[in-house]
């Protein structure tokens, strides 16, 4: 494979796959920060990948009191899947299980989509019969009477069909150490681009997956080229001084957040330099004839 | 296009039905078809151009010069475009407004915004009894839209509110929100007797603590609700009041209970905010 190199870092001249998935987002507020992370946290656990979880989400942005609806700290957090039903299930499980009994919680749409999906019109019922409609200012929010007060959510949020889901960078370096400390900036750098999210723990994966497997019914087994460990018995993407892989998955509202969020990427982990950082950056495709967005590193190199 | 005019030439000597002085009933015509419209509603009905001298073109920008308690339906079913009224106008005015905006620089009589289902009417005066309320006969009062008295509104206001908020920004007569089905009222000031009489179900707002409430409204404590404090926004954001309203930890009456008790009286708790 050609090679490039910045900051003495070989970049591999491959690219990243992606999907086209369906998307939403909510702003969950509290009376702080802390708590509405709390529920926006509780919300996204499990939802690393929709192969396991049905769907992939996490938080987007942290916003101050004054860029919410109701003038108190909250964050956006915004949810993936491959379809609107088991997008519109997700959204109403976790936001029944996890924001509605969060304490002080409110929840508030996050998108203007093309298509509504329920957030309030099916929590309402949890009022039985108590729960207060008000529709004001062209938005239609349910007060549901709760233990400390009230449940104040709107009724719908929107659907997006833009999204794309699995935009991805590989970080490889000579120990487990080096390849955090690069995923991490990685990690960093990411956070800040809005529209983008990176729904594994703390935004890393490590167990990379290739397609199928040599058992029945498994849709996904380990990326054994990147796995260090099998560098001497398979046919192997990793060179001798390379003894760590990290990935990080992206999914966007937009191809373009997409994108974005790998060029914050790259450029953080260039920076940082291979001394303490990543040896080599690669990307994960599928030869490029399942997913139709394509994300070339060379093309987002700072 | 200069706005279509009506200039006032003398006070009528009848009550005006100017219900058909609107953007969608004007369109197409002529002065001279303009000026001949009977608006009287005596023996002998006055015509347009008895009254009112015409000047202007653009129909969707309708201004009266001058006003009188006898206009009666001013703006009757208004559903685009602006009116503005500099002056008083009789009852009835914005009746079924569905859109548009309606400014009356004056006072209204009673049964202002009557039905009103969208659009803006605002009433830099006081206006009657039956704010928004329903005529005789009908089931529902006002069904959407804003409504705005900068000054006092009479008794009955909100008489059967459905949907939509009503402001009245410096008191109400008495039995505010009376038969309300839901909605929202808001009153800077006092409120006379028995707010919410007969009340289903929507939200009265108060600044202050409600002097005479019903019986049948009971005391439910002082929630930290994150409603407050987005109602307050949107009030302030189209302009209706300056300062939030209620604030944080409203006071609460729930009722009526004398039918369904699912409204509520929310007022703003003025002592332990001086506190605070």
């Amino acid at each position: 494979m050609q090679q490039l190199s910045r900051n003495g870092i070989l970049i591999d001249d491959t690219f990243a796959e992606a999907f086209g998935m369906r998307a939403t987002a909510i702003v969950i507020t509290a009376p702080t920060l802390k708590w509405a992370r709390q529920a926006a946290i509780t919300m996204t656990g499990y939802a690393t990948s929709v192969i396991g979880c049905g769907c992939e989400a996490a938080i987007d942005v942290d916003l101050p009191a004054s860029k919410t609806p109701d003038g108190r700290p909250g964050c956006r957090v915004m949810i993936f899947a491959m379809g609107t039903d088991e997008l519109q299930k997700q959204l109403k499980s976790r936001l029944g299980q996890c924001v509605l009994t969060s304490p002080g919680s409110a929840c508030f749409a996050g998108l203007e989509g093309t298509a509504p999906l329920d957030l309030g019109n099916s929590l309402r019922y949890f009022g039985d019969g108590w729960q207060i409609s008000k529709k004001f200012g062209g938005k239609h929010y349910w007060r549901v009477p709760v233990m400390d007060g009230e449940f104040l959510c709107e009724a719908t949020t929107g659907l997006t069909k833009l999204a794309v889901g699995g935009g991805n960078l590989l970080f490889l370096a000579a120990d487990n150490t080096k390849a955090l400390n690069a995923a991490e900036r990685a990690v960093a750098a990411i956070e800040k681009i809005p529209g983008a999210i990176m729904p594994f723990p703390g935004g890393i994966v490590r167990s990379g997956s290739k397609v199928g497997g040599k058992y029945k019914g498994m849709l996904a087994s380990t990326n054994d080229a990147f796995a260090p460990t099998l560098r001497g018995v398979v046919g192997t993407a990793l060179t001798p001084d390379i003894n760590a892989v990290l990935e990080i998955v992206i999914d966007g509202e937009t191809s373009d957040a997409v994108a974005a969020a790998m060029r914050a990427g790259l450029k953080a982990v260039i920076d940082f330099g291979p001394k303490k950082g990543a040896l080599r950056i690669s990307a994960g495709n599928y030869g490029g004839k399942l997913g139709k967005f394509h994300y070339h590193l060379k093309d987002l190199l700072p | 296009m200069k706005a279509l005019t009506f200039t006032l030439i003398d006070q009528p000597d009848e009550r005006l039905d100017l219900s058909g002085l609107t953007p969608v009933a004007l369109a197409g015509l002529s002065e001279v078809q303009v000026s001949r419209l009977r608006i009287g509603t005596s023996r002998n009905p006055a015509s347009v151009g008895d009254v009112f001298k015409v000047a202007g073109k653009d129909v969707n920008n309708i201004v009266f010069e001058g006003g009188s308690a006898r206009f009666d339906k001013v703006g009757t079913g208004l559903n685009s475009g602006s009116m503005r009224i500099i002056g008083d106008v009789g009852d009835q005015a914005g009746r079924r407004i569905s859109g548009g905006s309606l400014y009356i620089e004056g006072s209204a009589g009673d049964h202002t915004g009557s039905c009103m289902a969208g659009g803006r009417l605002e009433i830099k005066g006081n206006a009657g009894n039956y704010l928004g309320g329903p005529l005789a006969g009908e089931m529902t009062g006002m069904e959407g839209g804003i409504l705005i008295v900068r000054g006092k509104a009479g008794d009955y206001t909100g008489d059967r509110l459905r949907r939509g908020v009503i402001a009245a920004l410096k008191g109400c007569g008495d039995y505010a929100g009376y038969r309300m089905i839901a909605g929202t009222i808001v009153v800077c000031g006092r409120t006379g007797a028995m707010p919410g009489y007969l009340m289903k179900r929507g939200s009265l707002l108060f600044d202050r603590r409600p002097e005479n409430p019903s019986p049948t409204f009971m005391p439910c404590g002082e929630p930290d609700i994150a409603f407050s404090s987005l109602f307050d926004r949107f009030l302030m954001d189209e302009n209706i009041v300056n300062k939030p309203l209620l604030g944080p930890k409203p006071g609460k009456y729930g009722g009526d209970n004398a039918v369904s008790g699912k409204g509520e009286i929310l007022f703003r708790q003025r002592d332990r905010l001086r506190s605070d």
